[in-house]
């Protein structure tokens, strides 16, 4: 099958993709576009097929059937290749527990030459700085332990960012300032797309919102 | 390399925290040197039989070592965040590796020691340089096994028996040619030291095919599915 005209700017293309892990299609048929910069909520029931389509577009789940192209890259032929150009962030936080979460996302700088005041600019971003900066990952809190996740994420220079369900465990001031990181990473030219359950939003930008059921895309609202 | 030093630090640094090695593993090896002294019960047959008893403790420890290293990055999803990073699977490969390695060398110095104590045994000059030798060549094919079939088992369920079921048929020749040397070096008067050389060499082929096997292969090992 092949992908829509390839357009310059296109980051993802699906088109009637099937994925089916352990044998249940989790995604029947979805098709999908986004481009360069847009910042992209996918709502949907539990089942729907949000977290299956982040992990196809993340390379780490394989296509069954159809057309999809990630930065480029057709996912039919070569996930390893999405992989190094994606960042990641899964309903886990992905974080070494017995490391403080200064040297986990340390950790994720040193793979992409990442400098300490990088490093550190990001966790004052996410208010992780002073004492929660050298605190192992194991004690901190649900919600400071999905900041050092996203700091992770942020310090990967990655063009796409892929998360799962980043608002969960957030308070209401660290839910403002993931917004406002969203808003400087699409101005930069990233792309992100989140899932989310949440039935509205007061984010600023207004996500483009894609509504999600039984494995296919059965709404989006730009 | 960079890459290689930065996952291996931060094994290392995870190891050091939790402490498993030195909490459990360690005492885990020395029991079972206690043991098999207790069940032997003969200081003539353990004197000659101290270099398999080392090896048989080593690669029992080695499982859990391995064990441990896969776990940290299956605990909390950290193998997602691992795999669309920008790192060359082969990279993370030899990264794990320098560290299982690392810990390994402490785990069969301590245990060499305990050999010396608990049986008896002794080391001259030139059986020292065949032993560092051999724990050096026998610590990284150990290792190489360790982190290929503790790849394979990652994402499995029941993995913790599954890596012993897998790895130690594996490592049979490993553990033959490991004992066999070690037991030149202790200066046996079954096995002199040309022989324990060249049973070293073995083990340094043995050591340089798994480790690149495992290079080649870490990446469709870790391929995710799901």
């Amino acid at each position: 099958m092949n992908l829509p005209d390839e357009s310059n700017d296109s980051v993802i293309q699906l088109r009637d993709v099937v994925v089916a892990p352990a044998g249940f299609p989790a995604l029947a048929g979805a098709t999908l576009e986004v481009r360069a910069g847009e910042l992209v909520a996918l709502r949907g029931a539990n089942g729907a097929g949000k977290t299956t389509l982040l992990r196809l577009c993340a390379g780490l789940a394989p296509l069954a059937r159809g057309a999809a192209s990630v930065l480029g890259v057709d996912l039919s032929r070569d996930r390893a290749a999405v992989r190094r150009s994606v960042g990641f962030v899964g309903h886990r936080n992905g974080l070494y527990g017995e490391l403080t979460a200064r040297e986990n996302v340390a950790f994720v700088g040193a793979l992409v030459n990442a400098t300490r005041s990088e490093v550190n600019a990001v966790l004052e971003e996410f208010g992780l700085g002073g004492r929660v900066a050298d605190t192992r990952a194991v004690a901190l809190s649900a919600g400071q332990r999905r900041r050092t996740a996203l700091a992770s994420l942020a310090v990967r220079r990655a063009r796409l960012w892929l998360l799962d369900e980043p608002h969960s465990a957030l308070d209401a001031d660290s839910r403002q300032q993931l917004e406002r990181v969203f808003i400087q990473a699409t101005a930069a030219g990233v792309t992100v797309v989140y899932t989310t359950h949440e039935r509205s939003s007061n984010s600023q930008p207004m996500p483009r919102t894609i509504t999600m059921d039984a494995g296919r895309v059965v709404q989006d609202h730009a | 390399m960079r890459n290689v030093f930065a996952v291996a630090r931060k094994d290392l640094v995870v190891e050091w925290r939790a402490r498993l090695l030195l909490v459990r593993v360690l005492p885990f090896a020395l029991l079972v040197l206690v043991l098999f002294a207790v069940a032997l019960d003969s200081e003539a047959l353990l004197e000659r039989a101290a270099a398999g008893l080392v090896w048989l403790a080593a690669m029992f420890a080695a499982l859990l070592v391995v064990q441990r290293c896969y776990d940290i990055e299956t605990a909390d999803g950290a193998l997602d965040m691992l795999l669309t990073s920008v790192v060359e699977p082969s990279r993370v490969f030899f990264g794990k590796l320098l560290a299982v390695v690392g810990q390994l060398l402490v785990l069969v110095v301590v245990l060499v020691g305990g050999a010396v104590v608990l049986y008896g045994v002794r080391v001259d000059a030139a059986g020292l340089v065949l032993l560092v030798t051999t724990v050096v060549t026998a610590v990284i094919g150990l290792a190489s096994v360790g982190t290929l079939y503790g790849a394979v088992v990652a994402q499995l369920t029941g993995r913790d028996s599954l890596l012993p079921l897998l790895a130690m048929p594996v490592l049979a020749p490993l553990l033959i040619g490991a004992s066999r040397a070690t037991e030149a070096a202790f200066g046996s008067q079954t096995i002199d030291l040309a022989t324990g050389w060249a049973w070293t060499a073995l083990l340094a082929v043995f050591a340089v095919v798994f480790t690149a096997a495992g290079a080649a292969s870490f990446a469709t090992l870790t391929e995710p599915d799901a």
